[in-house]
């Protein structure tokens, strides 16, 4: 059965590999459902965090092949409920439609979205959370006119209590004294 | 050219070019050092640097300028890949300030290379190479192994530095030997002492981890019978009694039927291609799996192992041999033989010796067999004589056959044997063609006129591409669409290209001509005409299970 997942893959932080991780998805026809590449908690590595929905199977192959690349680390892949992810959305509306009524002011605070700029022409709210909640938003903003909307890629964390990248680290790290010393 | 000379590199396969001129004209500077061979055609190169490291077990070595060089290297690089070939392939490009500009014979070879390359990298200034090139042997050859490519731009070509190599030895984000469970060794020992008819099938990892040895001990002490891919073949001697042929599509009787037999199955660095599964869904289900294998996404990606021994079959496979029993498995090997029977019966038998009056290509294998003993390496291209020849070829030793396995490259064959004989000078190298493949890189024998390798050509020329027309008359109702070749006159050729050659029409000419090529200093062409509608036998059709094999065409 097809399920959310959510792919994170720690690498390098080098030209082209991007491109390399993406041609995994292309070649064996899986859709990249969002795409987030940011800096980690390590210094100097990189962190991937791709949404799939895919079989659970099909999405283990694809880690097995993405932490292939020569520059990746290590991937791993969690379904929805071992993490804690959240999205960023931004919607631009007419400032008049905020001036009125109160009702597009009372969406807003229903919703905890805020408020980043308000200029004579537009106005641009903010709201983070999951997609169907931010999609939510903008289905009932879609009455005001939304001139624009853009949601970034998921950004997450594991729920677990050890980073499986710095355990991972760890061990290589100790693999490699081991064999020094042998 | 320090750098590659610090990689311990004798030769380079390449063809020069405006973006890679800076390289080539430092090359005269170290020609005592660094031989290159000019091939007619960058395939040419690519392919020649494949078979040198087949047979040779270094990092081939080739190099091509920008734009329609590099893209001319594409399909080696494909064929590298796929197959496991560890390569360095240099590129050169437009200066930096051009990239991206549409620059004159620029192309985003990066890009293009990036699906079938192991590691590629675009060097942008001098003092970069040294480090580059390092890191790029230090990947092509270890782990898994595979294709590098190093696209360098003419300015850092240009460019100068204060040269300090240092020899590449690790990286922090590539685990070239994944460290083994010793539990699961022992598991698997367990499960191999208390099999009824276990069955080792082995493939190139034995080859490529110089674990021939090691996997000898192995059968011998647990003798159990082997299978071979195409690609594993050799790693065990031909005529090894626990070795009971090929697999696949167009493999041995035996060896596809016991898949579906035994009970458990033991898969020694192999990764199960198609080719040699057949169905999956009807592949070995009754058997438990124990897969040894180095490279992690190998492991469940076709054939799910019940037991999975990560890591090089170098450090696995003794440790495994201490722990199972030793023991016999006569009786079961006895069942083997009894199928062989019947293949040699109903296929071999007509193989070798036809009725007919066309010579066959197994005959020319097998007349090659007695004269060579096993000692030459082959060298093939692809299609129907590729097929024979790994079913009949006799090989005594390790990296004796080059064949374009997972790719299936015809053009493969001329070049790569060319370049197996660069790698192994002092063996004999029979390469066998067909009609087909050779006329795709027939350039390169110009190469070997220049180079004066003494390459043995045999052409098995029955006027068609031969696989192709026998899937059309068994799957397309004798439709032979577009597969039938007017040839040339190869020997002439041959000739023009200064290289010695005969035609053999009859069976009454071919001893004597197989002795006249064998004998030979020099290269040679023995363009031998074969029975065109002879077939290869057995045959797992596509998508039917390995034990749906038949032994001749289905009424």
């Amino acid at each position: 059965m097809k399920e959310s997942y959510t792919i994170t893959a720690f690498s390098e932080n080098h030209i082209g590999l991007l491109n390399r991780i993406t041609i995994i998805f292309t070649r064996r026809q899986v859709n990249i459902e969002s795409l987030t590449v940011s800096q980690s908690a390590i210094d100097g590595i990189h962190k991937f965090t791709i949404v799939v929905d895919e079989k659970e199977e099909k999405v283990k192959k694809v880690v097995t092949q993405i932490e292939k690349q020569v520059e990746v680390l290590k991937a791993f892949y969690h379904p929805d409920k071992d993490i804690v992810h959240q999205e960023i959305a931004l919607y631009k509306v007419p400032t008049e439609e905020l001036l009125k009524s109160n009702t597009l002011e009372q969406t807003i605070r229903q919703y905890n979205a805020r408020i980043l700029e308000v200029m004579p022409e537009y106005t641009v709210i903010e709201k983070t959370g999951h997609k169907a909640e931010t999609q939510e938003l903008f289905e009932r903003l879609s009455q005001y006119g939304v001139k624009q909307f853009t949601r970034s890629g998921r950004v997450a964390v594991t729920k677990l209590n050890e980073e499986l990248l710095t355990k991972y680290l760890d061990e290589v790290e100790a693999d490699e004294k081991a064999m020094k010393n042998s | 050219m320090r750098s590659l000379i610090e990689e311990g590199v004798d030769y380079i396969f390449g063809y020069p070019g405006g973006a890679i001129m800076p390289i080539y004209d430092s090359l005269m500077d170290y020609s005592d050092k660094l031989k290159h061979i000019l091939t007619r055609h960058e395939q040419g190169a690519v392919h020649a640097a494949e078979g040198f490291a087949r047979v040779s077990g270094r990092v081939g070595v080739c190099m091509a300028t920008s734009g329609p060089g590099a893209t001319n290297l594409i399909t080696g690089i494909a064929d590298a890949f796929i197959d496991s070939t560890p390569l360095v392939c240099i590129t050169g490009q437009v200066i930096s300030p051009l990239l991206g500009t549409d620059a004159f014979q620029e192309t985003d070879v990066l890009g293009i290379s990036m699906p079938v390359t192991k590691w590629n990298y675009l060097v942008t200034k001098a003092e970069e190479i040294p480090w580059a090139i390092a890191q790029a042997f230090f990947i092509a050859r270890t782990g898994r192994p595979g294709p590098v490519l190093l696209d360098i731009t003419k300015d850092a070509q240009f460019g100068e530095l204060d040269f300090e190599y240092k020899k590449c030895t690790s990286l922090r984000s590539y685990i070239p030997k994944p460290k083994f469970e010793h539990s699961k060794i022992s598991e698997a020992a367990a499960l191999i002492n208390s099999a009824k008819r276990p069955y080792v099938l082995f493939g190139q990892g034995v080859i490529l981890g110089n674990a021939e040895q090691e996997f000898k001990k192995f059968i011998e002490k647990s003798g159990i019978p082997a299978a071979w891919t195409i690609l594993g073949v050799a790693a065990l001697k031909t005529g090894h009694p626990q070795n009971m042929g090929m697999l696949g599509m167009h493999g041995n009787y035996a060896t596809n039927i016991m898949i579906n037999k035994c009970d458990v199955l033991i898969a020694v660095g192999m990764r199960f291609d198609d080719r040699v599964t057949g169905k999956l869904s009807e592949f070995a289900t009754q058997a438990k799996i124990i897969h040894l294998e180095i490279d992690q996404s190998e492991i469940d990606k076709n054939v799910k192992a019940d037991i999975a021994v990560l890591g090089d079959v170098k450090d696995t496979l003794p440790i495994l041999t201490e722990e199972i029993k030793s023991r016999d498995h006569t009786a079961w090997i006895e069942e083997f033989k009894k199928l062989d029977k019947i293949e040699y019966e109903k296929v071999i038998k007509n193989d070798f010796y036809p009725k007919k009056d066309g010579i066959t290509m197994s005959e020319v294998i097998n007349r090659i067999n007695e004269k060579t003993k096993g000692e030459a390496i082959i060298i093939t291209d692809v299609g129907q004589h590729q097929m024979f020849a790994s079913r009949y070829a006799r090989m005594n030793k390790t990296r004796s056959f080059v064949t374009s396995g997972g790719l299936g490259t015809m053009g493969f064959g001329l070049p790569a044997a060319h370049g197996a004989k660069i790698g192994a000078p002092d063996r004999e190298v029979i390469l066998f063609v067909g009609d087909g493949g050779i006329q795709m890189t027939i350039q390169e024998l110009g190469t070997i006129n220049q180079t004066n390798a003494a390459v043995k050509i045999v052409l098995m020329n029955n006027n068609y591409l031969g696989m192709v027309r026998q899937w059309q008359q068994l799957f397309f109702d004798k439709r032979y669409s577009e597969t039938y070749l007017k040839n040339p006159n190869f020997v002439k050729i041959a000739e023009g290209f200064g290289i010695k050659g005969k035609i053999v029409l009859e069976r009454t000419q071919l001893d004597a001509a197989l002795n006249e090529m064998l004998n030979s200093k020099e290269a040679f062409l023995l363009d031998v005409s074969i029975e065109k509608e002879h077939n290869v036998f057995p045959m797992v059709p596509t998508g039917a299970s390995v034990s749906d094999i038949i032994l001749e065409p289905l009424k």
